[in-house]
């Protein structure tokens, strides 16, 4: 049940748990268990809002950064992302195969922003050899959805 | 002038559905649960592989019988899923929708006069293309009972001397019923007994939620007596594409192979193209068809039964067909008020035989959302029905 219920709300948390129930032919308060359980064992992490932030007028900027590190005795790739992730800037890390160590997903206000926090935070760690900054400029399709796709029906009314 | 037209087809009576989809098409602004189709696009991969085949300038024919990889495909899929072999270069075909296969079938096994057994409510080509090659269509009326399922008994009842094809439609539209191997082995062996051909209509064969699809012709003693038909419109969404195929004993097939060949020449070359990849990687896509249209499936018939509709539970397809009779109005009736009052349409289930009288379909291949909304809207309509008969 446990893979049932997260491949749903994964697509849409804000489902109600007695739909979620029928849809599983489940009883609600199993599935509303299972849930909580999932939350306690840090299987569900949290509930958040996919927002199309273009469509906002409020400025925001994306950068994925590429970080290159010496990992360094005594203290591995998990104690420098440490240092790193702790940073309210930085949206989501990741350790990575490849020419570079982790990729560094940050969101600031401005370009400026983002800029300053490389240059003055994420550059001067000891362990940080190189970075590189890509600043996104459209956003396609993020947590599989299509940011943009028209959603209409076009199938006609009444088929056999 | 003379009369420019054939009694036959004069004499045809239009669709049910065509009927109504003329209704609703006067509103503009009603909402559907009245789809017989996918709410899924095509794969991607699988449209990828349709435009990259047009890229390549593979705009002309295929062989009739079609892409010699796609009945290849179509073979290996068949033994995987199904547990029947069929020869790709002999016993495969590939045709214009599911569509095209019956109307094949029928004309290549029917002598005028030839009776053919339709179990209804079923889809509404069988009886017209029964008629139009010459064989009397012979009605057998399943029964809600019965979950909708054709038992031994009641073919019985319906064969004579001329019988000569059973048409078998299962998963089944307009009801969702399906036939377990249980029921298929008392049908076949009275098939075999009154020595019947029988058509098999497999289209949602991959949209069952009870165990797996059986078909009939992977029991013993039924290869050599069955048509099989299936296609790419349900299971991979891919209704637009319009591709069908069927897989038969050689003789059968050649006589439909002939007809196809004067008829349609081959199915479209892109779609088959596409349909190469849809059956290659595209089991995947299928499952998590299923597996979303089985929680719809339970969403809907939980939220009826809440409502007070009491309905069957189907276990095939992407419909449930309620029983409307305690309301004491006609399923026409019943489905015309509703949209007038609510903007739900729904088809009424007399659009798929007499037997459908009493019934709606109602699809369930739309979004969640959708359902919530449209479904809320038959709550409130029903509630008002059974308020004024107090």
């Amino acid at each position: 049940m446990r893979e049932k219920i997260l491949s749903i709300i994964e697509k849409n948390s804000r489902i109600d748990v007695k739909d979620l129930a029928a849809m599983l032919g489940k009883e609600e308060t199993d599935v509303m268990n299972e849930i909580a359980a999932m939350e306690s064992e840090g299987i569900i992490c949290g509930y958040h809002t996919l927002i199309n932030w273009d469509k906002v007028t409020e400025e925001k900027v994306t950068a994925l950064i590429e970080v290159k590190v010496a990992p360094q005795r005594g203290m591995g790739f998990d104690s420098i992302a440490e240092r790193i992730y702790h940073y309210d800037e930085v949206h989501a890390a990741y350790l990575v195969s490849g020419a570079f160590d982790f990729m560094v997903i940050l969101e600031g206000k401005t370009m400026k922003d983002v800029a300053l926090f490389v240059s003055s935070k994420l550059s001067p760690l000891e362990s940080v050899l190189s970075t590189a900054t890509h600043f996104v400029l459209k956003k396609y399709k993020d947590h599989g959805t299509v940011l943009e796709e028209k959603t209409t029906d076009e199938r006609m009314l009444v088929t056999p | 002038m003379r009369n420019p037209l054939s009694e036959k087809a004069v004499a045809l009576e239009p669709s049910g559905i065509r009927k109504f989809f003329d209704i609703v098409s006067e509103m503009p602004d009603a909402i559907s649960l009245g789809v017989g189709e996918p709410d899924f696009d095509t794969p991607w991969h699988v449209r990828e592989e349709g435009i990259y085949s047009l890229e390549k300038g593979r705009t002309f024919y295929t062989s009739n019988a079609g892409l010699k990889e796609l009945k290849q495909e179509i073979s290996s899929y068949l033994k995987r899923r199904c547990q029947v072999e069929y020869d790709p270069d002999h016993e495969i075909m590939v045709t214009v929708g599911g569509s095209e296969a019956i109307d094949l079938a029928l004309r290549a096994m029917i002598n005028p006069g030839d009776e053919v057994l339709i179990p209804t409510p079923c889809y509404v080509s069988y009886y017209p293309c029964a008629v139009l090659a010459d064989a009397v269509p012979v009605v057998i009326e399943l029964k809600e009972e019965n979950e909708f399922r054709l038992t031994a008994e009641e073919l019985l009842a319906h064969i004579t001397p001329k019988t000569k094809v059973l048409i078998l439609p299962f998963p089944n539209n307009p009801t969702g019923a399906i036939m377990e191997r249980k029921d298929l082995e008392s049908i076949a062996k009275v098939v075999q007994e009154k020595d019947i051909m029988v058509i098999t209509d497999e289209i949602y064969s991959e949209l069952t939620y009870s165990g797996s699809h059986v078909t009939i012709a992977s029991l013993p003693g039924m290869w050599e007596r069955t048509v099989l038909i299936n296609g790419f419109s349900k299971a991979y969404a891919m209704t637009g594409w319009r591709l069908g195929y069927t897989a038969a004993p050689r003789m059968i097939l050649e006589q439909m192979l002939k007809i196809h060949q004067y008829a349609i020449m081959c199915a479209p070359t892109t779609s088959q193209y596409a349909a190469v990849e849809a059956m290659r990687n595209g089991d995947d896509d299928v499952a998590m068809m299923r597996e979303s249209y089985d929680q719809r499936r339970r969403f809907v018939l939980q939220t009826l039964k809440e409502m007070g509709l009491s309905c069957f539970e189907p276990k095939g397809a992407f419909y449930v067909f309620p029983n409307i009779k305690r309301f004491g109005m006609s399923s026409e009736e019943f489905a015309e008020t509703l949209l007038k009052e609510e903007k739900v349409a729904v088809v009424p289930g007399s659009a798929f035989g007499s037997c459908g009288e009493g019934f709606i379909r109602i699809s369930y291949a739309y979004s969640l959302k959708a359902l919530k909304e449209a479904l809320g809207r038959v709550e409130r309509f029903v509630k008002r029905l059974e308020e004024k008969r107090k």
